[in-house]
């Protein structure tokens, strides 16, 4: 896995789910080739490679066709390479209980985020962080089961869920900035917030979470393509 | 018993993984639950979700049909459901999660669609139909008994749900001009045995859901 024109990923520099994508990259040491899509103006080669959804993040290895969908880029890159970093955990029911809060994760908690970025009237608001709140709840139970005492949800080493969640971090901190709220509050939700601050220091995640302003000039961007509601 | 399964009779869902445990002649213990008097025992194994299905193998739950599948198939290893090649897994994966991301919001939506409505749902169903196509390969043959899949189980309940929901509205929805190759693939495979066996009865999955749907579109 040296060759580095093997893996050519399709990206956004300010989409978590690229971000995850490249956080898992970077730690299993995979060499890829990076091509910036602008979303405004999608390129052909991502039409072309994603035609069922237009989205990136899409991975593309050697001459195989492009795999889509983050969390399906992660598994395909665990069996590919399953000896450097292994992400998902080797028990079976490990794993499924990895991919159950992964899918709970993208089905239900990081949809809030959106849904209040678009909810302008107050009332809405607070249903939303009310449920942001619910959902941190269990996410601190399934962080302090699944670390056992350790840093990461994978435990000493950051695991698939680390990934799956950690990528989120800093958007997360970015929609809560613009709305007067606190994610990862240390009095609620005590050991998420301690793990939330390692895993954005981690390099492997570090590297690729993009800036303040990449963030502000995306977040124009969605204001345009998906406006607020009426 | 090893392995229980807690379910309704109705659901896709729980349909998905009875197929997967018959296809690996698992046995288990089936326990239907009443979905408007949710169980103490549902409760306890989804307090996340409150949903079913939910597989119980060794006393361990564990819920999400399509996560339930991956659990099954690296348990019992008789009948691989996922393929082999990394990449024809990732290509399995992203169909079942196309069925889930599109078509269950889709028939969730037409399950209380108002007369006015009808038209443009079913136009956009057969969208969500015709892109579904694209994951069929004109040139492998149609799968057997012994050779279901993954992506099969966790698709082939689309054409059964699909035929119910054109005869409650009157609507035409899988269509030989729009979607011949998927047509007769659901026609194929719902013929098959292992597939008969686990499907619930049309007559009384149409009546169920006619009447969800009078309840939900009948001003109170």
């Amino acid at each position: 896995m040296g060759n580095e024109s093997e893996i050519r990923l399709l990206g956004t520099a300010a989409s978590p789910f690229v971000n995850r994508v490249q956080f898992a990259l970077n730690l299993k040491s995979i060499k890829y080739e990076y091509t910036e899509e602008y979303l405004a103006r999608k390129s052909e080669l991502l039409l072309k490679s994603n035609p069922v959804h237009k989205k990136v993040p899409v991975l593309l290895h050697a001459d195989k066709p492009p795999i889509c969908e983050s969390q399906i880029i992660i598994e395909y890159l665990d069996e590919i390479q399953p000896d450097l970093f292994q992400l998902l955990p080797s028990a079976s029911l490990d794993r499924a209980n990895c991919r159950f809060w992964a899918a709970y994760i993208d089905n239900k908690f990081f949809p809030l985020y959106e849904e209040l970025r678009r909810t302008t009237k107050k009332a809405g608001q607070e249903a939303i962080k009310e449920q942001m709140i619910e959902a941190t709840k269990l996410l601190e139970e399934a962080f302090v089961k699944s670390s056992n005492g350790k840093a990461y949800f994978g435990g000493d080493q950051v695991g698939y869920l680390d990934v799956v969640l950690g990528c989120f971090v800093r958007w997360i901190k970015h929609v809560d900035e613009l709305n007067d709220f606190n994610t990862f509050d240390e009095v609620r939700v005590p050991e998420l917030a301690k793990w939330a601050k390692n895993v954005s220091s981690h390099e492997a995640l570090k590297s690729v979470t993009p800036g303040i302003e990449t963030l502000v000039s995306f977040f124009g961007l969605l204001h345009i393509y998906k406006p607020p509601y009426q | 018993m090893a392995v229980k399964l807690l379910g309704i009779w109705q659901s896709p869902f729980v349909l998905r993984v009875k197929l997967a445990l018959s296809l690996k002649g698992v046995e288990y213990e089936y326990i239907e639950d009443d979905i408007l008097n949710k169980s103490s025992m549902l409760l306890q194994y989804n307090p996340v979700y409150k949903k079913v299905p939910v597989l119980v193998h060794n006393g361990k739950p564990m819920a999400e049909s399509l996560v339930i599948l991956e659990y099954i198939d690296e348990i019992w290893k008789n009948h691989p459901l996922l393929p082999e090649d990394p990449f024809e897994k990732a290509r399995s994966r992203f169909w079942a999660k196309f069925v889930d991301d599109k078509f269950v919001p889709m028939i969730i939506r037409m399950l209380r669609i108002t007369s006015d409505q009808k038209d443009n749902a079913a136009k956009e169903t057969r969208e969500i139909l015709k892109t579904l196509e694209g994951s069929l390969d004109p040139n492998k043959p149609f799968p057997e008994d012994k050779s279901l899949s993954f992506m099969d189980i966790a698709i082939v309940w689309v054409g059964y749900y699909t035929q119910m929901l054109e005869k409650m509205l009157d609507v035409k929805l899988l269509d030989d001009e729009n979607t011949p190759l998927l047509n007769t693939w659901f026609r194929v495979v719902l013929n098959l045995q292992v597939i008969k066996e686990c499907l619930p009865p049309f007559d009384k999955l149409l009546t169920h859901y006619t009447n969800f749907h009078e309840r939900h579109t009948t001003a109170s």
